[in-house]
C-alpha cells in the first residue's frame, strides 16, 4: 500500500523535475506520459485494497476508500490527458514553452492527487488553493487576450470563493474548541466525533460557508461563473483535467464535511442546501447548453450540469445516492475527457471555437467523429453508457429521499439537456457544409487513441456494473455514515 | 477558551487592535488612490502581527510569537513590497472609472458592518459567549470579509482586486487569533506562505494582462460572455 502511495505522490514530481533538467521537449513529453501511466497503475487497485483508513506522517495524511476513489478518477484523466497532450501541444510549435507546459501540467496533477490524502481540513484547504494557483497558469497558457481574461477571472473568483471555505473551517475549529479545549488536532474524524456536541448554530454556519466556498471550486451555480471561461480558454488537455479531475477533488471536500453534519444530526438543512445548489446548477447548465455557440463552452456548461448531478446524488444520500454519485464521478471523468479531446481535434481542424463554423464532422473525422458522437450521447445520460447507470441510481435515490421535488425537476431538466445538447451535434454532423474549409491540421493518432481509451470503459461500465465496485461504494457510503 | 476569561487590559488592547484594523479596511474602501490601499493594508498587517504577539503573551502560546514574526515579514513587509513593485511597473495610480463613488461605498461598507454586528451578536448569544471581545472579534472578522467582497465588486483595477482578496484573508486571520489561538501552528504558517505564493502569481498574471489585454481594469475583460 505504501509503495503505491509513494508512486502516486512521487511520479508527477519526477515529471516536474525532468522538465527542469534537460530542456528537450520530446523527453519531457514521454517522461510525463510514463509518470501518468505509473500513477494510473498504482491508483487502479488502491481503492479495492484498503479496508480501514491508513494514516501517515503523524496523522496528516489519510488513505481511505473515498480519497482513493478520488485519486483513481484523477489518475484516469491525467493519463488520458497526457496522451492527448502530446499530439495537441506539438502543434503549438514553441518547444521552449512546451517544457513549461509539462512542468505545470504534472504539478497540477500532483496537487490534485495529493489533496484527497489530506486528513486535516485546514491542510486540505491549502491543497485546494494550490490547485488553483498552478492551474491558473495552464488556463492562461496560450496567452491570447481571451485566455488571460479567463485566467484572471478564474483566480479572482475562485480565491474569493475559497476564502469563505477557510472562514467556515475556522468557525468549525472554533466550535470544536468549545468542546475539546483550546488546542486540538483537527481531522475529519475528530470533527465528526465532536459534531454531535458542537453548537448547532456554529455547525450550520460553518457548513454553509464551506459549501459555498468549495462549491465555487466545484462550479456549482450560482458560483460557476469562472468555469465556462476557464474551461473554454485553456488548451484542450487542460480543460479535460479541470473538468474531469479538479471539480471532483473539490467535491470530495464537500462530501467529507457533509459526513460531519450528518453525524451531528442537525436536520435536513445541510443536505437541502446541497440539493438546492445541485438543482440550480443543472438548471443553469440546461439554459446555457440550449443556446450555446462555443463548442468548448458547451462542454463546460455540461460540466456545471454534471457537478449539479453529483451534488444531487450526495445530497439525496443513502447508499444508493452515494454509490450513484461515486459511479457517476468516474464515468463523467472518462466522458468529459473524451468530449474535450474531440472538441480539441475539431477546433484544430476547423480553426474555430464556434459551432456554426463546424459542419460535417464525419467527413473530416470518419473514426474519431463517431467516437465523439457516441460520447455526446453518453454525456446526456442515455444508455448504454455508464453515465446512464449513475444518473439512474441518483434519480432512484432522489425518489426515496425527502427532497423528492428535486428528483422530479432533475428529470425534466435532463430531458431538456438531452434535446439541447444533441441538437448542437445534429447541426455539427449533418448541417450544410461550409463553402470554404480552412486547411488546419490536428493531432493525428495521438488525438484519437485517448478517445478510444475513454469510450471503451465508459461503454463497459454502462453494460456491467462490477460487483466489486458495488461493495466498494457500499463501504464508502457506510464510512460516510449512510444507513443501509 | 482564552477570550472568555481575559484580564481587562488585554481585552481592551485586543478590542483596540480589532477596531483599528476594521477602520483601516474602511480607509481602503474610501480611498481611490492605489497607494493608500497598500499603506492601509500594510499597517493592518502590522497590527495583526502585534495582536498575534499579544495573544501569545496573554494566552501563553509561545508559538504565536513565531506567527507574529512571519506575519510581520510576509504580510507586513514582503507583500506590500511586491504590490508596490506591481504598481510601479503598471503606472496606475488610482481607479479611473469608479463604479461606486468613495462616499457611497463607505455607506455600503457601514451597512455591511451593521449586518456583521447583527450576525455576530446572534451567533455569540446562541453559543452562550456574550463577552464583548467575542462579539467584537466575530464582527470584525465578518465585516472585513464583507468589505473585501465589496471591494472586489466595486473596484476593477487588478491591484485593488488583489488587495480586496488579501483583506478577506486578513479578516480571517484577525478573528482566528482571538477566537482560536490554539489552531495548529503548521496551518497558520502554511497559509501565510500560501498567500505569498498567491501574490507572486498575481504579479505575473497582472503583467500578462497588461501585455496581452492591454489594460489591468476588469471592465475591459468582457470578451467571454454567455
Amino acid at each position: 500500500m505504501t509503495f503505491e502511495l509513494c508512486v502516486i505522490v512521487i511520479a508527477p514530481l519526477v515529471a516536474i523535475l525532468a522538465a527542469g533538467v534537460p530542456p528537450r521537449p520530446r523527453v519531457v513529453e514521454y517522461v510525463n506520459l510514463l509518470a501518468s501511466l505509473a500513477v494510473l497503475l498504482a491508483a487502479l487497485p488502491l481503492p479495492f485494497r484498503i479496508r480501514t483508513p491508513l494514516f501517515y506522517w503523524g496523522g496528516y495524511v489519510i488513505v481511505d476508500q473515498l480519497g482513493a476513489w478520488g485519486i483513481l478518477c484523477t489518475a484516469v484523466v491525467y493519463f488520458l490527458a497526457s496522451i492527448y497532450a502530446i499530439g495537441y501541444m506539438r502543434l503549438m510549435d514553441r518547444p521552449k514553452r512546451l517544457v513549461n507546459f509539462y512542468a505545470l501540467f504534472a504539478a497540477f496533477a500532483w496537487t490534485m492527487l495529493v489533496a484527497p490524502l489530506m486528513n486535516n481540513p485546514g491542510v486540505f484547504w491549502i491543497a485546494i488553493e494550490l490547485t488553483t494557483l498552478v492551474s491558473t497558469f495552464l488556463v492562461g497558457f496560450e496567452r491570447e487576450a481571451e485566455s488571460m481574461e479567463a485566467a484572471w477571472k478564474y483566480i479572482i473568483v475562485v480565491s474569493a470563493g475559497i476564502s469563505l471555505a477557510l472562514l467556515g473551517t475556522v468557525l468549525l475549529y472554533w466550535g470544536g474548541s468549545l468542546v475539546l479545549g483550546p488546542a486540538y488536532d483537527m481531522t475529519w474524524q475528530v470533527l465528526r466525533d465532536v459534531a454531535p456536541r458542537m453548537n448547532p448554530v456554529l455547525l450550520k454556519l460553518g457548513f454553509l460557508l464551506v459549501l459555498v466556498g468549495y462549491g465555487t471550486k466545484v462550479g456549482l451555480a450560482p458560483m460557476h461563473t469562472w468555469l465556462p471561461d476557464a474551461h473554454s480558454e485553456g488548451p484542450a488537455p487542460v480543460s479535460a483535467m479541470l473538468s474531469g479531475a479538479l471539480l471532483n477533488t473539490a467535491m470530495l471536500g464537500i462530501v467529507r464535511y457533509l459526513a460531519v453534519t450528518d453525524a451531528a444530526g442537525i436536520g435536513l438543512l445541510p443536505r437541502t442546501a446541497l440539493v438546492v445548489l445541485g438543482i440550480l446548477s443543472v438548471f443553469v447548465g440546461a439554459l446555457f447548453i440550449v443556446r450555446q455557440e462555443g463548442v468548448k463552452r458547451l462542454m463546460a456548461y455540461s460540466s456545471v450540469e454534471h457537478m449539479g448531478i453529483l451534488a444531487l446524488g450526495f445530497g439525496f444520500g443513502g447508499v444508493l445516492g452515494i454509490a450513484g454519485a461515486l459511479y457517476h464521478m468516474l464515468n463523467h471523468s472518462l466522458n468529459k475527457s473524451l468530449m474535450f479531446f474531440g472538441a480539441g481535434n475539431v477546433m484544430r481542424r476547423y480553426g474555430t471555437k464556434e459551432m456554426p463554423g463546424i459542419r460535417r464532422v464525419l467527413s473530416e473525422f470518419p473514426v474519431s467523429g463517431l467516437l465523439w458522437l457516441a460520447g455526446a450521447v453518453a454525456i446526456t445520460g442515455a444508455p448504454p453508457f455508464g453515465t446512464f447507470l449513475g444518473e439512474f441510481s441518483i434519480l432512484r435515490a432522489g425518489f426515496g429521499s425527502p427532497n423528492i421535488w428535486a428528483a422530479l425537476i432533475m428529470l425534466v431538466l435532463l430531458i431538456v439537456i438531452f434535446i439541447g445538447f444533441l441538437n448542437h451535434f445534429r447541426a455539427m454532423y449533418f448541417g450544410r457544409k461550409p463553402e470554404t474549409l480552412p486547411a488546419g491540421c490536428w493531432g493525428g493518432s495521438w488525438g484519437v487513441a485517448p478517445m478510444w481509451l475513454a469510450l471503451v470503459p465508459l461503454l463497459v461500465l454502462g453494460l456491467w456494473w462490477p460487483e466489486r465496485l458495488l461493495t466498494l461504494f457500499a463501504a464508502i457510503a457506510h464510512g460516510l455514515g449512510a444507513a443501509s | 477558551m482564552l477570550a472568555a476569561h481575559l484580564d481587562p487590559l488585554a481585552a481592551s488592547l485586543f478590542s483596540l487592535i480589532a477596531i483599528a484594523s476594521m477602520l483601516l479596511s474602511f480607509v481602503m474602501l474610501g480611498s481611490r488612490w492605489l497607494k493608500n490601499y497598500m499603506y492601509a493594508f500594510g499597517i493592518q498587517s502590522w497590527l495583526i502581527a502585534l495582536l498575534s504577539a499579544l495573544v501569545g503573551y496573554y494566552g501563553h502560546y509561545p508559538e504565536l510569537y513565531l506567527v507574529a514574526i512571519f506575519t510581520l515579514l510576509f504580510r507586513g513587509l514582503l507583500l506590500p513590497y511586491l504590490v508596490m513593485r506591481i504598481l510601479q511597473r503598471l503606472h496606475v495610480e488610482r481607479e479611473l472609472h469608479l463604479i461606486l463613488r468613495p462616499s457611497a461605498s463607505l455607506v455600503a461598507g457601514a451597512a455591511c458592518a451593521l449586518f456583521a454586528l447583527l450576525v455576530a451578536s446572534r451567533v455569540s448569544a446562541a453559543i452562550g459567549l456574550t463577552q464583548n471581545i467575542v462579539v467584537l472579534a466575530l464582527m470584525v472578522m465578518l465585516t472585513m470579509k464583507l468589505v473585501g467582497f465589496l471591494m472586489l465588486s466595486v473596484r476593477h483595477e487588478a491591484v485593488s482586486q488583489i488587495l480586496g482578496l488579501l483583506l478577506l484573508e486578513n479578516g480571517i486571520f484577525l478573528g482566528s487569533q482571538i477566537l482560536i489561538p490554539g489552531m495548529p501552528l503548521l496551518i497558520e504558517l502554511v497559509i501565510l506562505f500560501d498567500l505569498l505564493v498567491a501574490v507572486a502569481c498575481f504579479g505575473v498574471l497582472v503583467r500578462y494582462l497588461m501585455t496581452h489585454v492591454g489594460s489591468t481594469s476588469s471592465l475591459d475583460l468582457k470578451r467571454l460572455v454567455g
